[in-house]
């Protein structure tokens, strides 16, 4: 047993933080918000092997496991990259471009009845739509759909478009298939959160040591400290549970993987909201700016909640483990 | 990156579940835990049979009788004991996890000779005596006193919350051996024979009324020279030597056990009727469940990261203190709704047919106590954000 990163994914993961620290800086966040998402930088994506990562030499891509994946999307989610991220991933092998960031797919999960509104991420934008079912997963024909973008999305970096109906789709692969779709998107979402309960911790903590009220650093004061204690605790459950996750998805031997992917997305869920409002708490006046990073993750973090099933749907399937 | 056990781990594995298949039920249930003398009994010779089946100080080394094990057989040691149900360490606790290991460490050879074969066999209780009325949390600013006469220190002073005192032939003793330097600088750590003349032990019970903990008051009373472990004023740095031993594995065992307990929190809501309906059809209910096994399964995870850091680098990572805090927590809630779940069966401490009220709601009370012992959660939150998060220390 060794439970800690090989030197390969480190690398990986140094390789992808580099990348998108030098392309999604905050200081790029007010222009991005007029564009989130970009073909050329898609394309980077694309490049930089994040849709093919699983996929076979055959198929151009780099052949790595869930653990690559989740460690990948960690880094994307620490800096709040825009994009279908997660479907076009999933779509690659299944949806013929996904995974060269040639076709750019969206997608929704439609298994439970609701009656929320059809509201899709970068709906405009998308190529083809995946719609997870529980008999299968489908595609629909995205440009067929009339969507309408909402000229006020919660999140300023994740456009949504507006469809007055789902029609049916062609099926792509059966209701295994669509089980299984849901669960790795579930395991990389809490990597996307994963990193978001990071980015917030390290952005506070750094803050709490240099803003200075009653002549000495915020830090120094204990309900600063504590706060900061506990989300250290949330970023570390966070990040070792995705990992298990992973893990467990490559190698269903060594554990219950409908267990511990949905304890993943409930535990990151959990602590990237908690981590990013109290981000904004430490921040004081700052954090309710919208020019501070703080909101953009808090918001993201809400966009990722109702992504892949809730911490609600999530528990609740442990729970049903726990009784079977 | 990888969660598989290697095969030398699974054939210990093996091995040990079958012994505690077989020794576990001859043990027997355990005894009232007001009847000091059976339990005393019932903990000493479950460490005696640990110890002839060669189970016994899992993490000391071998040259001093232990299994040497490795960190990750340790891990499988607290799984398989946990799964097992097998008797808790008891009064084992302070000699097996804490005095015994110091020795290891610090103490002289004559100190071990006479010591370790005594508390791996489960022949020698010892009790920890370190916290004074004023002195818990801050406990460096500690004033028990002993002054050096002739051969002997003479030590006078007042402990409190010493557990398993009454039971103990050892006290490991933190001292102020010179009043006049910094307050870190003048302690030292005594062996003390529980029988010397001016020990006096008043038990205290604890909010669940039992005789766990004592006050100990020392007259005059005259420990030999010898019994010093390590230097004089030296008893600072032994004392957080012995938490190098503390691996983080022992958590495992917790763990397992929230779970199943979970796993029966599950079961009994099936068979509770509230408000009409079964409280498992109370979705509420069981999105709490789930979402506690979740942060359950987090922390398993966590432990388990710990764990081969440690086996990477060879020394225990910081976070030992915010797992303590996470597990800590998030204990008092999982017993906290099995209390709830309860309903009006909660408000009394007995079992009730099969309904296992007396357990849970005594289970609940006693993880209270885990918030305060050992560092409370205010403590692990000053330690984290000082040690790991690298903020400024708050004036002191
Ligand atoms: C079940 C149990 C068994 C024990 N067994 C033993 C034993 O065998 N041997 C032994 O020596 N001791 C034992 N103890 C004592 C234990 O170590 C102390 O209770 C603990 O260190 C806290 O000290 P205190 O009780 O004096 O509380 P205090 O230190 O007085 O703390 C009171 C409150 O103030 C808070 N506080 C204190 N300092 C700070 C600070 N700097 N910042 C923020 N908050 C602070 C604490 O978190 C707590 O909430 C045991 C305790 C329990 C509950």
């Amino acid at each position: 047993m060794d439970f800690q990163l090989s030197e390969d994914q480190q690398a990986l993961q140094a390789g992808l933080r580099a990348f998108v620290e030098g392309n999604y800086s905050f200081e790029r966040f007010p222009e991005l918000e007029k564009a989130p998402l970009r073909r050329e930088t898609w394309a980077e994506l694309a490049e930089m092997g994040i849709f093919s990562l699983r996929q076979g030499e055959a198929e151009g891509g780099l052949e790595l496991g869930m653990v690559e994946a989740v460690v990948a999307f960690q880094e994307l989610g620490r800096r709040l990259v825009p994009g279908p991220l997660v479907w076009s991933h999933l779509a690659a092998g299944l949806v013929e471009g996904a995974a060269l960031g040639e076709t750019l797919v969206g997608g929704l999960d439609a298994s439970r009845g609701s009656s929320d509104p059809i509201l899709v991420e970068y709906g405009d934008q998308l190529d083809a739509l995946l719609v997870l079912r529980r008999d299968g997963v489908y595609q629909v024909d995205a440009a067929g759909l009339g969507m309408e973008l909402v000229a006020t999305p919660l999140d300023p970096l994740t456009p949504i478009a507006h469809a007055p109906a789902l029609p049916r789709g062609d099926k792509l692969a059966d209701a295994e298939t669509a089980q299984r779709l849901r669960d790795e998107g579930a395991a990389l979402t809490a990597g996307l959160l994963l990193g978001i309960a990071e980015l917030t911790l390290d952005y506070a903590n750094e803050y709490a040591k240099t803003r200075e009220q009653f002549d000495r650093p915020i830090g120094s004061f204990q309900a600063i400290k504590h706060m900061l204690a506990d989300m250290y605790v949330k970023a570390q459950q966070a990040r070792h549970l995705a990992y298990a996750a992973a893990v467990t998805l490559d190698d269903p031997d060594t554990g219950d993987a409908i267990r511990t992917v949905s304890s993943a997305k409930v535990v990151a869920g959990e602590s990237a909201m908690h981590n990013a409002r109290k981000c904004i708490q430490i921040y004081g006046g700052m954090g309710y700016t919208w020019e501070l990073p703080p909101h953009y993750y808090l918001k993201r973090s809400f966009v990722l909640e109702n992504a892949f099933g809730t911490i609600a749907q999530h528990a609740e399937r442990v729970a049903d483990r726990l009784a079977a | 990156m990888d969660l598989r056990y290697s095969e030398a781990d699974e054939t210990f594995r093996k091995e040990l579940r079958e012994w505690l298949a077989q020794e576990v039920p001859r043990h027997g249930a355990s005894p009232a835990r007001d009847d000091w003398a059976a339990r005393r009994v019932y903990d000493t010779g479950w460490q005696r049979k640990l110890s002839d089946a060669g189970y016994a100080g899992i993490n000391w080394p071998r040259e001093y009788g232990g299994r040497g094990a490795t960190l990750t057989e340790e891990l499988v040691y607290y799984e398989e004991i946990a799964r097992a149900k097998a008797p808790y360490i008891g009064m084992n606790f302070v000699g097996i996890r804490h005095g015994g290991p110091t020795i290891v460490a610090e103490g002289s050879e004559e100190q071990k000779a006479v010591h370790l074969p005594k508390i791996l066999r489960g022949d020698e209780v010892w009790c920890q005596g370190f916290s004074e009325p004023n002195s818990g949390s801050d406990l460096a600013s500690l004033s028990t006193s002993a002054v050096r006469d002739g051969d002997h220190y003479v030590v006078n002073g007042h402990k409190i919350w010493t557990s398993f005192a009454h039971s103990a032939e050892f006290c490991e003793l933190l001292v102020r051996t010179d009043p006049d330097v910094k307050k870190h600088a003048g302690i030292s750590w005594l062996i003390m024979p529980m029988d010397l003349p001016g020990i006096e032990i008043r038990p205290l019970p604890t909010l669940l009324g039992e005789i766990d903990f004592s006050e100990v008051f020392l007259e005059d009373v005259r420990i030999p020279v010898e019994n010093l472990v390590g230097k004089e004023n030296d008893g600072w740095r032994i004392t957080n030597v012995t938490l190098r031993f503390e691996r983080g594995s022992a958590w495992a065992a917790d763990i397992i056990e929230l779970n199943s307990f979970l796993g029966e929190l599950a079961a009994l809501a099936r068979r509770t009727t509230r408000d009409d309906a079964l409280a498992w059809e109370d979705k509420a209910l069981r999105r709490e469940i789930g979402h506690l096994s979740a942060e359950v399964e987090s922390l398993w995870a966590w432990i388990k990261a710990s764990i081969s850091e440690t086996a990477k680098t060879g020394v225990p990572g910081l976070d030992g203190s915010a797992i303590k805090l996470g597990f800590s927590e998030l204990n008092q809630r999982i017993y906290e709704l099995g209390t709830n779940l309860l309903g009006r069966a909660g408000l009394v401490r007995e079992d009730l047919g099969d309904l296992p009220s007396g357990r849970i709601v005594d289970k609940f009370l006693n993880t209270l106590s885990l918030t305060i012992a050992a560092g409370s959660s205010q403590i692990q939150r000053n330690i984290i954000s000082e040690r790991i998060l690298r903020q400024p220390r708050e004036p002191r």
